[in-house]
């Protein structure tokens, strides 16, 4: 009976318990969008189509390598829907052709065909197709109607109804071992042509019966010169096959449907007065803008960078007229409107812009009024590609809007007659790495802060400064009351809360703060973490795709009146060579500073807590000779290198050879190996090494337990977390390793084997634990482990940690749990002072974004609940891991594909920023144990002073009827 | 599946031994599994080296023989010889300039006898010299194993660690190690309590659940509803014949 009760009294704690944590999460209506913004991207532009040629026509789709297929309010640059595809090839979208509702798409290397109704954005259909490689894709006419799609793989070609998808006909392509089928081609005609080259002997053409799939007719064309259709051929006029030989610089052209064997007829570009620019490999661009009617009989020719030529293929078909030289022009792209094809040219127009015009394709001719100017950025990319979306206007002629995608991945539309409706910078999807910097104070809090920075000269002096820094401080208040009155007059729509470059600084509780976001194009954005607004961007150009960044903030903004500064290390991961950028992550201009030479092979980077006398962090570069190059290398800095080279102690990791490896610096710079562990990449091979987060603070030293004593934290700054996975992969016998090893002395304090395991392993290492997450092979699900860490209830040396000096390995405790869903990243909160409990940011494959208490990993959580355990407030085991649904801080707002989150201290002890980056961005803050600093938004101010006032004025009514009472008393 | 060729399959019985052996070795609590694996391991020994130069420049030299045993129970033993008296005139100015001792043993496996194992490398940890020093020589060596029973690391500390500036008058006290030796493997991350939590959960669910088992709803209103079915019966036996009679008599 007795144990009954004591039962019934510990699920009732536990449910109190944990009713306790369902509150504490979740945001109420109100909050939505005032604390966090999302923004959602869609990636590198692959295709682009405009919906109709109409001036009103307002959407337009695109298809992005990050597999995405999505659609634009072409006014306002918002996404109006948004398909998000497997990653990797499995999803890669081969090819988009649009026609009237339908959008046709070939997904996965020829994997799938499918058709969207592009007014909604959702699936008609969906065909898998036959095995085989994408070559290419074309719609079919019959009779003047759009009804077919026909696809052509490496060894088959098939023809799809667009009605349903359902195949028409497939045909196997003869001999398609030796042949290289490479384009298909219809003009409206009963046939539909598959070309194919073998490389360097001859050409093959077949002709398809539309009806049967029947060959009609198949040719052979002696082309010793061609090596690819796809890359110098195109198809012209009444079906022309137009080639370009870069070797004998000249054009060859062949009637594809002729009845006899065809032959090529070439023209030299010498007799057209055409000049190839040295080692440029010419390009054909032609336009079929109906695919029930044969292509157009006008193309361009590119002959250089900045070098085009359109020209015109006569009705004989083997003679070309030139029709105009367009040199300078970067970019050229066909449009057509109804029966109206014209040709669009950009041509740089000075430093700051270029300028796009429209060409009548017939004659050449200019159209009058239609000049658009297209600004180049100073730190942006060049232009890349253009996309036109024509119309014919009220008055019959040709208007026209421009979409210009740049190399930095930003897109651009601009409407006549110049005017830039929106950009949408597109390399944010692809975010590597970030930092957020404190933004510096306004004009009279530097003023202030410098008044205190000067060294003391004298008393008199010193009373002159402080006058005139509180006259000016009485200047700014006068100046800010006059605003507030001014502004008070205007109507409330009018006055601008707008966050620029010039009015950035930081506010009372330092919350609001600039993003500096990295991208794999290379290009770099500033951003205001309040409105989610880019106040900077800087392209950097010679960027390799396969770079590895690493942002390192080596002054912050605390040093006025010295900028902040962060460091880019950008190093070309094949080379391992790398290259510093320096800028200010204010606004985004780069520092010209003199940057070290590193002419060798970067391995390690390593920021010191050393600053020179410029308040700048020293950076400490390692190169593959173990040399070391610090950044900036004054001759202070030197110095103090020096003297405290003996005390610098740094890892390297070779992942491929399993060796960690500790060094020392010597004074002269160089170092020496003095530590070594090797893990065996036969048996398991390093997936991950974490250290703490250098701006990690720890409030309390240790636990207070049940009995009244403290279980102390083993604190090691220097602890190094490492993963790895086991070479052998089979279930039963995987595993995963968690290592502990001190960075200084190389030291293993834990070694713990999680068997039957198999990453992707996600972890987090912080204060004393590290979390980590993996794949259990046997039971085939998610687990989350926790391992922490404790000095005994004794501290070996509590004023200083040394890892030089704690010969006792601490205790470990380890406790694991089944969580319900896999995850893509985790991150843990982090606040100012370390006071605030902790929360395990966790990004789910749902979009999602689960803070999860801390408190439910705690290897301490006990089996059997006792009197000690209820005292500490230890939430009793359970195997499994619950997900809330109050626990998503981003509600319904997903971050698709998260890749990381970034998780940085507010000026507040009980507030986290949070940013979570992926596809999408997403900015919040988070409360881990509630707004305890803060009162509440609908705090009652009213109420509170008017019972201060009543009180106030009561006392004041009885202290005087009091002294009436006591005169009267003495009196009587 | 069937076409798995013989190699892999053989390749993949050996790193089942391995871990298995590697097992038997971490486990000091005593378990017995006594099966084929009973081959006796002899052991085998490894030199352990170390340096100590003033110009922190390693010159590694020895300093005793590792004796390794593998096989079921891992057991380390140490044999050195004491320090020369040249040794500790160069330890002591090593301590002085604050240079480091370091130590060093070859990478080895504790199991995988026949084939290569002495892998090219070593494992290198280090101590301040000056904490040597002042501790007396006593230090506490560490080899730590992966589940296979290779070496991957070994460590040194010294008990006290600190370097207090002492100074160590006794030669005598510099003559001879006192070492402590250990060698660690891996510990088995524990898995999640599923099998403890269900029988915890079953427990209370007994407690809480039998009384209101026992008194299910008829038990527990039984006197309200036996008379209640009683007079519902009475009254119904005499509506009917009431009823047959009424019908009787209309015929």
């Amino acid at each position: 009976m007795k144990s009954s009760v004591k039962m019934a009294k510990l699920t009732s704690l536990f449910v109190i318990l944990l009713s306790f944590f369902c509150i504490s999460e979740a945001v109420f209506e109100d909050q939505v969008g005032k604390f966090d913004w999302r923004q959602q991207y869609v990636g590198k532009t692959l295709f682009a189509h405009f919906e109709s040629n109409t001036q009103s026509s307002k959407k337009m789709f695109v298809a992005t390598d990050k597999n995405i297929f999505a659609s634009f309010n072409s006014r306002t640059g918002d996404l109006l829907w948004r398909h998000v595809d497997k990653t990797g090839p499995e999803g890669s979208i081969d090819i988009l052709l649009l026609h009237g509702q339908d959008a046709l798409m070939v997904v996965g290397d020829g994997r799938l065909l499918r058709s969207w109704d592009t007014n909604i954005g959702g699936l008609n259909w969906e065909a898998v197709l036959d095995t085989g490689s994408f070559q290419a894709a074309c719609f079919v006419a019959i009779q003047d109607t759009v009804k077919l799609v026909a696809v052509l793989k490496k060894a088959a070609i098939s023809l799809h109804y667009l009605s349903n998808g359902h195949q028409k006909w497939v045909e196997n392509l003869p001999d398609s071992d030796a042949v290289q089928y490479q384009a298909v081609y219809s003009g409206g005609e009963e046939e539909v042509y598959v070309l194919g080259v073998v490389p360097n002997s001859h050409l093959t053409i077949i002709a398809y019966s539309l009806e049967d799939g029947e060959i009609i007719k198949q040719r052979s064309v002696e082309a010793s010169w061609l090596s690819s259709i796809e890359s110098s051929c195109v198809v012209v006029g009444q079906g022309v096959l137009m080639c370009v030989d870069p070797a004998t610089l000249a054009l060859y052209t062949l009637p594809i449907q002729a009845e006899e064997t065809p032959e090529f007829s070439q023209i030299l570009l010498q007799s057209l007065d055409l000049e190839v620019f040295p080692g440029f490999q010419p390009v054909l661009v032609s336009s079929q803008p109906h695919p029930a009617r044969s292509p157009l009989s006008e193309f361009f020719l590119q002959l250089g960078p900045d070098h085009h030529v359109l020209l015109q293929l006569n009705a004989d078909g083997y003679t070309i007229a030139p029709l105009r030289d367009f040199q300078p022009a970067f970019l050229v792209s066909f449009a057509t409107t109804g029966k109206k094809t014209v040709a669009a040219v950009m041509t740089p127009k000075n430093e700051t812009a270029c300028a796009i015009n429209l060409f009548s394709v017939d004659s050449g001719r200019r159209l009058l009024d239609t000049t658009v100017l297209f600004p180049l950025e100073p730190n942006g990319g060049k232009p890349h590609t253009l996309y036109v979306h024509a119309f014919l206007k009220k008055d019959d002629s040709v208007g026209y809007r421009v979409l210009v995608q740049t190399q930095d991945h930003a897109l651009t539309f601009i409407q006549q007659p110049g005017r830039v409706v929106w950009t949408r910078e597109e390399a944010l999807a692809d975010v590597v790495t970030m930092e957020m910097v404190d933004l510096p104070l306004t004009g009279t809090q530097a003023e202030l802060e410098g008044e205190f920075g000067k060294k003391a000269d004298g008393l008199f002096p010193m009373v002159l400064k402080r006058l005139s820094s509180q006259v000016t401080l009485l200047q700014a208040w006068l100046a800010h009351l006059w605003k507030l009155f001014y502004e008070a007059r205007k109507p409330r729509s009018q006055v601008k809360n707008e966050v620029t470059i010039e009015t950035l600084s930081r506010d009372e509780f330092n919350l609001q703060k600039m993003m500096v976001m990295v991208t794999a194009s290379g290009k770099l954005f500033g951003i205001d973490s309040k409105s989610g607004s880019i106040l900077w961007k800087h392209y950097l150009e010679n960027v390799q795709p396969n770079a590895a960044f690493k942002l390192i903030v080596q002054r912050t903004t605390a040093h006025f009146p010295h900028p902040p500064q962060c460091t880019l290390l950008i190093k070309d991961k094949d080379t391992g060579l790398a290259t510093l950028h320096v800028f200010n992550p204010i606004f985004g201009r780069k520092s010209h500073i003199a940057l070290p030479a590193l002419p060798r092979p970067i391995l390690q980077s390593l920021l010191l807590p050393v600053i020179d006398q410029d308040y700048a962090k020293v950076l400490l570069l390692v190169d593959d000779q173990y040399k070391v190059t610090a950044f900036p290398s004054t001759k202070n800095v030197l110095q103090q290198l020096q003297e405290m080279a003996s005390s610098i102690f740094f890892y390297l990791i070779r992942s491929d050879q399993g060796n960690l490896s500790g060094f020392r610096l010597r004074k002269d710079l160089s170092t020496e190996r003095i530590w070594e562990v090797v893990l065996p990449t036969e048996v398991q091979k390093i997936v991950a090494v974490k250290g703490k987060r250098p701006n990690e603070h720890v409030h309390s030293q240790g636990r207070v337990m049940g009995d009244r004593s403290v279980l102390y934290k083993y604190l090691n700054p220097n602890l190094l977390a490492v993963v790895t996975e086991s070479t052998d992969t089979h279930p039963e016998r995987a595993f995963v390793g968690v290592f502990l090893v001190d960075g200084v002395t190389g030291r293993i304090i834990h070694e713990a084997v999680q068997r039957k395991a198999r990453g992707p392993v996600h972890f987090v290492h912080s204060e004393n634990w590290v979390v980590y997450e993996y794949w259990n092979t046997k039971s085939r699900r998610n687990e989350f482990s926790v391992l922490e860490l404790f000095e005994g209830t004794e501290l070996y040396n509590s004023t200083v940690f040394s890892s030089l000096d704690r010969p006792h390995l601490p205790q470990v405790l380890q406790q694991t749990y089944i969580f319900p869903s896999p995850i893509t990243t985790m991150e843990a909160t982090l606040t100012e002072k370390g006071i605030t409990s902790r929360h395990l940011l966790v990004g789910l494959p749902s979009g999602a974004i689960l803070s999860l208490p801390k408190m439910f990993l705690d290897p301490r959580r006990p089996e059997v609940v006792t009197e000690h355990s209820r005292e500490e407030n230890l939430i009793p085991y359970a195997p499994e891991m619950p997900i809330r649904t109050e626990w998503f801080i981003n509600y319904n707002q997903t971050v698709a594909r998260v890749k990381g989150i970034y998780t940085a201290p507010s000026g507040l002890e009980s507030t986290c920023l949070v940013v979570a980056y992926g596809l999408d961005i997403y900015q919040t803050r988070v409360y881990p144990s509630k707004q305890f600093d803060v009162l509440k938004d609908d705090y009652d101010y009213v109420l509170i002073s008017s019972v201060l006032f009543a009180l106030f004025f009561a006392t004041m009514i009885s202290k005087r009827l009091a002294q009436v009472k006591l005169l009267n008393r003495a009196w009587r | 599946m069937a076409s798995v060729p013989r190699s892999f399959l053989l390749l993949s019985i050996i790193p089942t031994i391995l871990i298995l052996c590697a097992d038997f070795a971490c486990c000091n609590t005593g378990r017995k599994t006594g099966d084929g694996l009973d081959t006796d391991f002899s052991g085998f020994s490894v030199p352990l080296e170390h340096s100590f130069e003033v110009d922190d420049v390693s010159r590694f030299r020895m300093r005793g023989a590792l004796q390794l045993r593998g096989g079921r129970e891992t057991s380390v033993s140490l044999s050195q010889s004491q320090l020369s008296e040249e040794d500790r005139k160069t330890l002591k100015e090593v301590a002085a300039v604050d240079g480091l001792y370091k130590i060093r043993v070859p990478r080895v496996s504790l199991t995988d006898r026949q084939t290569e194992r002495q892998m090219d490398g070593y494992l290198t940890a280090f101590v301040r010299a000056c904490s040597l020093v002042e501790s007396h020589l006593s230090d506490v060596i560490t080899l730590h194993t992966d589940v296979s029973g290779y070496l991957i690391g070994v460590s040194i500390v010294t008990i006290p660690g600190a370097c207090r500036g002492t100074e160590v008058e006794d030669e005598v006290d510099l003559e001879a190690f006192n070492t402590t030796l250990t060698i660690i493997a891996p510990t088995n991350a524990p898995q999640p309590e599923t099998a403890l939590f269900i029988e915890r959960m079953d427990i209370e669910h007994e407690k809480r659940g039998k009384p209101q088992e026992q008194k299910s709803f008829f038990a527990k209103y039984w006197m309200y509803i036996v008379p209640l079915v009683l007079f519902l019966m009475m009254s119904g036996a005499q509506d009917q014949s009431g009823g047959g009679a009424a019908n009787g008599g209309g015929r």
